[in-house]
């Protein structure tokens, strides 16, 4: 009913978002996504605002920028965020062409990005919530 | 390690092994929580035991707080608190564990930078399970000659009631590649004494207590170094600052060897050298694991065959380096003894180069009659261990004693790094007979101090084969290390004819560029026959400063060899080694006084008997003085003594292994 709704719904979110995520969850680890969910979204926040930061500042370090843009890239990537991780990619290769404005023009489509993905995690997490409430 | 540790790894061992992969201890280190998360539980997923940590500092100390706690290290590039490369070169100096290197760029450099600092793989983020899944291969690799060395280590320890722990770096934590070595060596030493057909006595009869380099001496060694400064750090001042109880200069100095070989990595002037290191097998110290020390009983086989199979040197695969080295010195120096250095197995070569200790036998013996001469050439390379280094030359006093006096003369010499072949001062510890084996290059003169241990082990058994000593200075020099890289050098030489001559060429050829291979080369020709090798020949090598040691042993009982390895060194060392040096050598006497002055005059002493020039070139890189490394031994025999003022020349720079000859053989 409502439960099973949910729960369905909370696994086709799932499988949908990720695909190898979900392999990983099982009996033993039965919250794994969701942790590592959580994780990210934490995480990838404070990151962004780094990267931001980084970029406002006159002059830009591009070093620490990259640091941070490969830390993303890197639990992006994990997470199995496809598109995002693409843009940082793309990021990336204007951060070592030290192209400011390049960089300042990617990390909008970063940002942009992932805010689709975390509004689709942040659905995701509530639905689970909800699932876990009815459960 | 102990034999006690090397029992309870070994079970602990075993029981992994058992259900291996399964069950597989992997510790994760990565600053990025979600890609640790994520990547730990894949791991687990793969059925392996997981550890995991953020910093890689923690990680590092859980590594040594029991070093046998995990198989496998995993750890991402980009980490705040330490560099990833760092980190995984401590792991590999330190625990000699497989490390995984992970990162989410794929840039070329990133991954051969990987290579270098001795990473056994590289993976991309984001992680997918069917890479992990295969990791356990990297385990395996390495495990499995040392679990068989282990296991052999550990009959035959019990058998002999231990091995005189070679100084050789702890066994335990510390490189696991040198507990290899000297597993491989203590094996050595051990079937010395078991097996007869070991021909020598064991080397172990001048069995030390085993030296295990824990995190703690190994701190207090490394601050000891940096206080003197890397250039003024000499075993004996090292040793005295450490004020560490029942430690000997000559575990210092073995260990002093290994250090700089791992710092050279670390610097990596030559890219070729990183390039084989990597090759090789990436552990930057690399120290070789010796895990086929047998090849050296091979070695010892050899002798009778004399035949250097140069396919099985040349397969020395670079990343056994220095078990190459050694097996190829220790060949080298067997071949010399008999002749024929057979090279056996390439790989034995590299463990060889564990196995030096083992080289004992080394075919010498028996067949040599060169064996006598060997010796007699040692007791000159003795005294050219006084020249030679005098650091080394402490060693190498030992080897006097040494039933072969004249072949360890040569591989005290060798102590001071002339010995070394290759860079490192590897002055392989002249298995019995071959003294000359410890080319320690003088560059690793301190290191060469290690040797100078081994030679003094080696010098023991070199009674009977002065061969066996070099080898067992050989292996001696493998732990080193450095010496590997010689080895390699030296391992081409074992494409050796089976005449001994030719050994000495092939050896010249194709490793000899760098290292101290000629000095293998040179040691083949002591085998011929009786003539006390003269080393000098490598001695004069030592002489070569830029050369750095090409080592020429020229050991032609007939003068023939130093032909040989002229020819050969010259070829081969094209690069490193002033071959040129060879060709005087092959004058005998003119060659002599290519190398510094001291040298020289070896030439001429060597000469006289057949003469066995080794010469030693210091290969340019480190790679050379690992070859030579059981070059000079051979030649320190050869060379004498007194020549060999110049020890200077010996000093590492040389990688003039120039041992003294008369040890060599």
């Amino acid at each position: 009913m409502d439960r099973n709704r949910l729960h369905n719904q909370v696994a086709s979110m799932r499988r949908s978002l990720f695909d190898q995520l979900e392999e990983l969850q099982d009996d033993t680890n039965p919250n794994f996504v969701q942790e590592v969910v959580t994780l990210f979204y934490n995480d990838s926040t404070r990151l962004i605002q780094n990267i931001e930061q980084a970029l406002n500042s006159r002059p830009i370090d591009f070093c620490k920028l990259d640091d941070y843009m490969h830390q993303f890239k890197g639990s992006s990537s994990s997470i199995g965020a496809k598109k995002v991780t693409n843009e940082c990619t793309a990021f990336r290769e204007y951060c070592n062409a030290e192209n400011a404005e390049g960089c300042i023009r990617s990390f909008q489509q970063v940002k942009q990005e992932h805010a689709i993905l975390k509004r689709k995690l942040e659905v995701y997490l509530q639905t689970v919530r909800q699932a876990s409430q009815t459960a | 390690m102990t034999m006690e540790e090397k029992m309870g790894g070994s079970n602990r061992e075993d029981e992994a092994l058992d259900r291996f992969p399964v069950g597989m201890r992997v510790l994760a280190v990565d600053d990025d929580p979600i890609c640790l998360k994520v990547l730990g539980t894949l791991l687990l997923k793969c059925q392996y035991q997981v550890t995991t940590t953020n910093q890689a500092i923690s990680a590092l100390k859980m590594l040594r707080e029991n070093r046998n706690r995990y198989d496998l290290v995993i750890s991402d590039v980009n980490m705040p608190d330490m560099d990833g490369f760092k980190l995984l070169e401590l792991v590999g100096l330190e625990m000699d564990l497989p490390v995984i290197m992970l990162s989410a760029h794929s840039d070329t450099k990133l991954v051969m930078k990987g290579i270098t600092h001795g990473a056994c793989d590289y993976l991309l983020k984001p992680v997918r399970i069917e890479e992990l899944k295969n990791i356990w291969q990297h385990v395996v690799r390495r495990k499995k000659p040392d679990s068989k060395d282990r296991v052999n280590a550990l009959n035959q320890d019990k058998a002999s009631g231990g091995i005189g722990e070679a100084v050789q770096t702890s066994t335990s934590s510390s490189d696991q590649k040198f507990n290899k070595k000297r597993k491989d060596q203590n094996e050595d030493e051990e079937d010395d004494g078991e097996d007869n057909e070991h021909e020598n006595d064991d080397p172990s009869t001048q069995k030390k207590p085993r030296v295990v380099w824990s995190v703690e001496l190994h701190r207090k060694f490394v601050a000891a170094v940096n206080h003197l400064g890397l250039d003024k750090a000499v075993p004996k001042k090292i040793l005295d600052l450490m004020n560490v109880e029942g430690l000997t200069r000559e575990n210092v100095a073995s260990h002093l060897q290994k250090y700089r070989l791992y710092l050279k990595r670390l610097s990596s002037v030559a890219t070729q050298q990183a390039n084989m290191v990597a090759a090789l097998g990436g552990k930057d110290p690399s120290y070789l694991r010796m895990g086929s020390l047998d090849g050296f009983g091979d070695f010892r086989t050899l002798t009778g065959s004399g035949r250097l199979s140069s396919a099985t040197l040349s397969s020395y695969q670079p990343s056994g380096m220095f078990g190459r080295l050694n097996s190829s010195a220790a060949l080298n120096l067997r071949g010399i003894s008999s002749g024929v250095i057979q090279q056996g197995h390439p790989q034995t070569l590299s463990n060889s180069i564990n196995g030096l200790g083992k080289i004992q036998p080394v075919g010498l013996p028996a067949n040599q009659n060169q064996n006598g001469t060997l010796f007699q050439g040692i007791p000159t390379s003795i005294e050219l261990n006084q020249l030679l280094q005098n650091k080394s030359a402490n060693h190498f006093g030992e080897l006097n004693p040494v039933n072969n006096p004249n072949v360890f003369g040569v591989a005290t010499n060798f102590p001071d790094a002339r010995m070394t072949v290759g860079s490192s001062s590897s002055s392989l510890s002249t298995p019995s007979g071959s003294p000359l084996l410890l080319q320690a290059n003088t560059q690793q003169a301190q290191r060469s101090g290690a040797f100078g241990n081994q030679s003094s082990l080696d010098v023991a058994s070199l009674n009977q084969e002065s061969f066996d000593m070099g080898v067992h200075g050989f292996s001696n020099f493998v732990d080193n290390g450095r010496c590997h890289e010689n080895w390699q050098n030296t391992v081409q030489l074992s494409s050796f004819p089976s005449n001994s001559l030719s050994t000495c060429e092939a050896f010249s050829h194709e490793q000899l560029h760098t290292n101290n291979l000629q000095e293998s080369i040179s040691w083949r020709s002591s085998h011929l026959n009786d003539n006390p090798i003269d080393l000098s020949a490598s001695m004069a090598n030592a002489g070569l400063e830029d050369s750095r040691g090409d080592m020429q042993c020229q050991i032609s009982p007939s003068n023939n060899v130093i032909h040989n390895i002229d020819y050969a060194a010259k070829q081969q060392w094209g690069e490193n080694s002033s071959f040129a040096g060879v060709d005087s050598l092959v004058a005998g006497a003119p060659y002599v006084q290519h190398l510094e002055a001291g040298k020289l005059a070896f030439n001429t002493k060597l000469r006289s008997n057949e003469d066995i020039l080794f010469e030693q070139r210091k290969p340019q890189n480190e790679f050379s003085q690992n070859n030579f490394e059981t070059l000079d031994v051979i030649s320190s025999p050869m060379i004498k003594p007194e020549q060999y003022n110049e020890t200077g020349m010996m000093e590492g720079e040389l990688g003039y292994d120039a041992f003294p000859l008369g040890s060599c053989i």
